[in-house]
């Protein structure tokens, strides 16, 4: 640890293979990451599974690294975790590969391995294998990091195509607010706000409502593009009408106001701990009662409901009656949020 | 402290709302034929159809979406120069976000990006100061677009850079002006417009009086109206309160913000560096008399048309056959009357300038509407 230490910031070597790459990967990612597969050192790691596996990766290369609320290191691992837990499979694996800049801080370093580690502390996944490449000055913006997961799939049949008439659309908190955190973080924008992003491991939840075995017809977390990505590929995926109501959804008040200031739409905000579940009418009370025992679920709520008149669209009504479609945000909302 | 939610939240009041659209039904049904009012802003265009105002009124209450969004208005030949200006060495073009997408004639300021040309979206004029400064080997071209509203941060930039004494920075003027274009909407036999909804922000600097003359020569109501949906819907009532008994007024509903005079160091600022000019050619009006700006002769040195006159192609060129921007533009038609409205033409592959931006009316056509017609 002294070694890394003293050099203060993460030079080529750190990438090239040799010694002070071992440094680097024994005592800052091993110590932070340890588990028995890791540990093994072998080439790849071995894994076993009885029955369906879910597979996904994602990069990260959000801008700044550190915006209220969250850092990409907790983000690299609540982003892929998210995506197993709402194909309801449990994260298990994670691999983990680090695009360093030459010339990045090893104590930025460790703050981030260490929010990463903390951050799986959430679901009880693990980092089983990974990678570090160290690029020259001005070749990536300090920092990025893909990971990728494996989980077994708990239930089967949760889908985009899977939603039925009669269903009810449940949101799990207030929306927009990881979008509206790094509009605020990145430059000129000097707000005195409390504002922090919602990223957050969803898996806690995902496996109560598993266990409690409600009847789940679609499940996402809205990350970019927002609500209104995700109901549009719902209503088209599964053929069917989502209608909403604007005066339902929750947002807060510093999301409003600085959609306000920009012009952005909450609903086309991206989120990091915040999904949407499409359940039967029959079960909704259920899954209310559940969420709402986890403290970033106090908000959930019923936003509206699936019916069969405009096939494939979204219908927004408004709190005054009239009524318009929630269409996908367009163009560069906000690059690198994630 | 206040928060936010205060500034807008009264402006957004179901129960208002609902009740001014009860009133305006009652007045408008003592009214014989109809009222077909132009938004002049597309700032008003959007917020009719983000709020679904338009679902609200009576029968004989009719939109006609203006040409007021500077974007929506620029022909495929300005687009041209800022295209030209970006592909000289040694050029940094810096502009507004929406323009950045919109077609020239051999494609957008986007698809030049992508080919390696340097050019910058802003949000604030100002930070083209930095862009200068930081680039002192390079020319850097502010290609300014806006109604009345805009023209005083390109003033102030011009202001800066002139004290500052920024040598590197030059400016492509196409600031427009929203009387002459009141003017040119009515000038055509067949304009149907018989009311007016006056622009919010352009009044704030311009101030009220500039739209004395339309209520005059055409004897059609103008109300100045804020841009929330109660603004809008109030200002409905006011025009059809005028309308019911036959009067032809100059309202201002905004009047928590704009005055009679309007922003008087503003528009000394404008004067003291830019001039009216001859001719502007707008998109879908054609050329209009004294409808545009330029800098006045003592900054030609910052004006990149003159600067850069050998380079710039003189050629008008006109919008694609099938598209109607024009009319709509006119009042002539809606986005839904085009061939190609959703199908050729789209946000992602914009055919005309109003599909582009935000505020022009095809764009919110599309985006917020078709749920009830």
């Amino acid at each position: 640890m002294n070694q890394i230490n003293s050099r203060k910031v993460v030079q080529l070597s750190h990438g090239g293979g040799g010694k002070e790459m071992n440094h680097l990967i024994k005592d800052l990612f091993f110590k932070a990451f340890d588990n028995p597969i890791l540990r093994n050192e072998e080439d790849a790691a071995v894994l076993h599974f009885n029955g369906d596996v879910a597979f996904t990766t994602d990069s990260f290369t959000v801008a700044p690294l550190f915006f209220s609320g969250g850092d990409i290191g907790k983000l690299s691992i609540a982003g892929t975790v998210n995506d197993l837990a709402m194909m309801a499979a449990e994260p298990q694996y994670l691999s983990c590969s680090f695009i360093i800049e030459e010339g990045f801080e090893i104590a930025k370093l460790k703050t981030i391995v260490e929010s990463m580690a903390k951050e799986l502390k959430q679901s009880g996944a693990r980092i089983v294998c990974g990678d570090t490449k160290v690029v020259p000055r001005g070749c990536a913006d300090g920092l990025f990091i893909n990971t990728s997961g494996v989980g077994r799939i708990l239930r089967k049949g949760i889908s985009v195509k899977n939603l039925a008439c009669d269903d009810v659309i449940i949101v799990s908190r207030d929306i927009g607010r990881h979008g509206a955190a790094i509009l605020m973080a990145r430059e000129g924008l000097a707000l005195d706000s409390e504002l922090t992003s919602d990223c957050a491991t969803l898996w806690p939840i995902v496996e109560q409502l598993i266990a409690a075995n409600i009847e789940i017809h679609a499940m996402r977390d809205a990350t970019r593009g927002g609500l209104s990505a995700v109901l549009n590929e719902w209503a088209q995926a599964s053929d069917v009408e989502i209608n909403v109501h604007e005066e339902a959804i929750p947002v807060c008040d510093e999301v409003r106001g600085l959609c306000e200031l920009y012009g952005f739409e909450p609903f086309d905000l991206a989120n990091e701990g915040t999904f949407i579940l499409a359940v039967p009418k029959e079960s909704a009370d259920a899954t209310l009662e559940i969420m709402k025992r986890f403290c970033h679920c106090e908000q959930a709520s019923i936003i509206g409901d699936v019916n069969e008149n405009r096939k494939g669209k979204v219908v927004l009504n408004t709190p005054w009656g009239s009524t318009r479609y929630l269409d996908l945000p367009q163009g560069e909302l906000l690059p690198r949020i994630c | 402290m206040i928060a936010l939610t205060e500034l807008y939240k009264g402006f957004r009041d179901p129960e208002v709302i609902r009740s001014l659209a009860k009133e305006i039904a009652t007045y408008a049904s003592l009214i014989d034929g109809n009222v077909n009012i132009m938004e002049v802003c597309g700032g008003h265009t959007h917020t009719i159809m983000k709020y679904g105002l338009n679902q609200l009124l009576p029968d004989n209450i009719d939109f006609i979406h203006g040409p007021g969004c500077p974007v929506c208005i620029m022909p495929k030949e300005r687009i041209d120069h800022a295209a030209a200006l970006a592909n000289l060495p040694g050029i940094i073009l810096v502009t507004l976000g929406d323009m950045i997408r919109v077609p020239g004639s051999k494609g957008s300021l986007a698809n030049y990006r992508a080919n390696g040309c340097d050019i910058r979206p802003i949000y604030d004029p100002l930070d083209t100061l930095q862009i200068a400064i930081d680039n002192p080997d390079k020319t850097i071209v502010f290609f300014a677009i806006g109604f009345e509203t805009s023209t005083p941060m390109t003033a102030v930039l011009i202001d800066q850079a002139e004290k500052r004494d920024i040598k590197n920075l030059v400016f492509h003027i196409n600031h427009v002006l929203v009387p002459p274009a009141i003017d040119a909407v009515m000038a055509d036999p067949k304009a149907k417009v018989n009311a007016f909804i006056g622009p919010a922000h352009v009044s704030v600097i311009s101030g009220a009086k500039v739209y004395r003359p339309a209520v005059t020569n055409y004897n059609t109501p103008v109300v100045i109206s804020g841009f929330e949906p109660v603004d809008v819907m109030q200002s409905i009532l006011m025009i059809v309160k005028q309308k019911a008994a036959a009067k032809a007024e100059l309202e201002n509903q905004y009047s928590r913000s704009v005055s009679e005079e309007g922003n008087l160091t503003a528009q000394a600022l404008v004067n003291q560096y830019l001039k009216v000019r001859e001719h502007f050619r707008w998109r879908g009006l054609g050329p209009i008399p004294s409808s545009a700006l330029m800098l006045r002769d003592e900054y030609a040195h910052r004006d990149a048309e003159r600067v850069f006159a050998e380079h710039l192609p003189n050629e008008e060129i006109d919008d694609h056959k099938a598209c109607q921007c024009g009319d709509i533009l006119r009042g002539l038609c809606k986005p839904k009357d085009c061939k190609v409205f959703g199908r050729g033409c789209t946000p992602e592959t914009p055919l005309g300038s109003c599909m582009v931006s935000s505020e022009g009316a095809c764009n919110a056509y599309y985006r917020y509407n078709g749920v009830t017609e």
